[in-house]
């Protein structure tokens, strides 16, 4: 025991030292390729944040598995110069829709983000969750509620959000005008009730 | 209410969901366990600690494939992994929890050999052959890069015998350390020479 702590103290000066000795890279040339593990780390809070704005707390641990499961399929594959973030926020976004489109009783629209039961947040029982706001979010149009959580929740520019809902980077700018307004409205009647 | 209340009242009520995802690993269990399943996971890995320091182990479905003081970089050393094998790579203790005890086990001089399933795809050619042979010397025992070259079926090839040893991908479970120079000196080693003298120190007293 004694004879590995003396060791172990000498071996950190000897490493740091024989490391170049042996001309071993430090670097490695292909570093450019990132272990999936270091993109789950990076940017699993965000993920989860689009998740739960979008469907609420209680759907919102599924469509995380759900969205990473889909990018560690397609990770090799990816563009070395995409946006990692922005490319989880798309997958995250047809995850949402498939979750809603397989809980909703009547078909939804293709590419449209359909309302999210109103239920949801309280069925979850999350007590730090600002239950106006979710009211406020759940009674959004779904291109409006996509815009607004992408541009401030996810930081997307208006031309990543744009992409992403399959219009502009204009009409996504719109759109998320048009949320904040609506959420505006919502908020200063609830406060006078 | 100006935009930029809205806005902060709509990111605050967010900015605690993303901590959820590390609070008890729950959530990326659930993706290990979703990306076993489908066929997705090609590598793992895990740390363990050592009287050598911190040692990563990496594995894919064949075995054991990789393990690395922590003087290699465990951060570059996972992104070599990711180009030389696949990036689809995922902390998994679990599936290195054998290897990591095995390893306990060796350092408290209660183990003299190694039963874990390997996988030697980092060695190509010469160098291969010379981990093969590597895996056969026991405990205890050593024998010089001459020894190792013409075993692995090139005598002249000391030199690259002894290149085999310092890039090992499997270092303490193909005991490359017990490897050493011809007039006896113990000869570098990936852990450092002080690491090979106490390994080698630790397997002769035992």
């Amino acid at each position: 025991m004694t004879a590995w702590a003396l060791m172990t103290r000498t071996n950190h000066r000897e490493s740091s030292r024989g490391h170049s000795q042996t001309g071993r890279p430090v670097h490695s040339r292909h570093a450019a390729v990132r272990p999936f593990e270091e993109i789950v780390a990076e940017h699993g809070p965000v993920v989860m944040r689009v998740c739960r704005a979008l469907l609420g707390p209680a759907d919102a641990a599924d469509a995380w598995s759900e969205t990473f499961l889909s990018a560690l399929e397609a990770y090799p594959k990816l563009q070395p110069q995409s946006s990692i973030r922005a490319w989880l926020v798309t997958i995250a976004h047809r995850k949402a829709i498939d979750q809603l489109r397989g809980a909703a009783r009547r078909p939804q629209p293709a590419g449209e983000l359909p309302e999210v039961p109103a239920t949801d947040a309280a069925s979850a029982g999350e007590s730090s969750m600002d239950d106006e706001l979710r009211a406020a979010l759940d009674a959004l149009p779904a291109k409006q509620r996509g815009a607004v959580i992408y541009r401030y929740l996810a930081d997307l520019s208006y031309a990543e959000v744009g992409e992403l809902l399959e219009s502009s980077a204009t009409a996504a700018r719109r759109s998320a005008a048009d949320a904040i307004a609506s959420l505006r409205k919502h908020f200063s009647k609830g406060a006078k009730t | 209410m100006s935009d930029k209340q809205i806005i902060d009242r709509l990111t605050n009520a967010f900015a605690g969901a993303g901590g959820i995802v590390d609070s008890d690993g729950r959530l990326h269990s659930r993706l290990a366990a979703l990306a076993e399943r489908q066929g997705l996971l090609d590598v793992s890995y895990r740390t363990v600690d050592s009287p050598l320091g911190l040692l990563l182990l990496a594995a894919t479905g064949q075995g054991l494939v990789r393990v690395a003081f922590s003087c290699e970089d465990h951060d570059a050393v996972l992104a070599r992994l990711a180009s030389d094998i696949s990036p689809r790579i995922l902390r998994i203790p679990r599936r290195l929890d054998e290897a990591a005890h095995q390893l306990d086990e060796y350092f408290a001089g209660k183990r003299r050999a190694f039963n874990v399933p390997v996988d030697l795809q980092l060695a190509h050619g010469f160098r291969r052959s010379v981990l093969e042979h590597l895996r056969r010397i026991p405990y205890g025992v050593t024998q010089s890069y001459a020894a190792v070259a013409r075993a692995a079926g090139n005598p002249s090839a000391v030199r690259a015998a002894a290149s085999a040893c310092s890039h090992n991908p499997l270092p303490l479970v193909v005991p490359c350390h017990r490897v050493v120079r011809s007039d006896g000196t113990t000869g570098e080693y990936l852990g450092g020479p002080d690491a090979k003298r106490a390994l080698l120190a630790m397997e002769a007293a035992a």
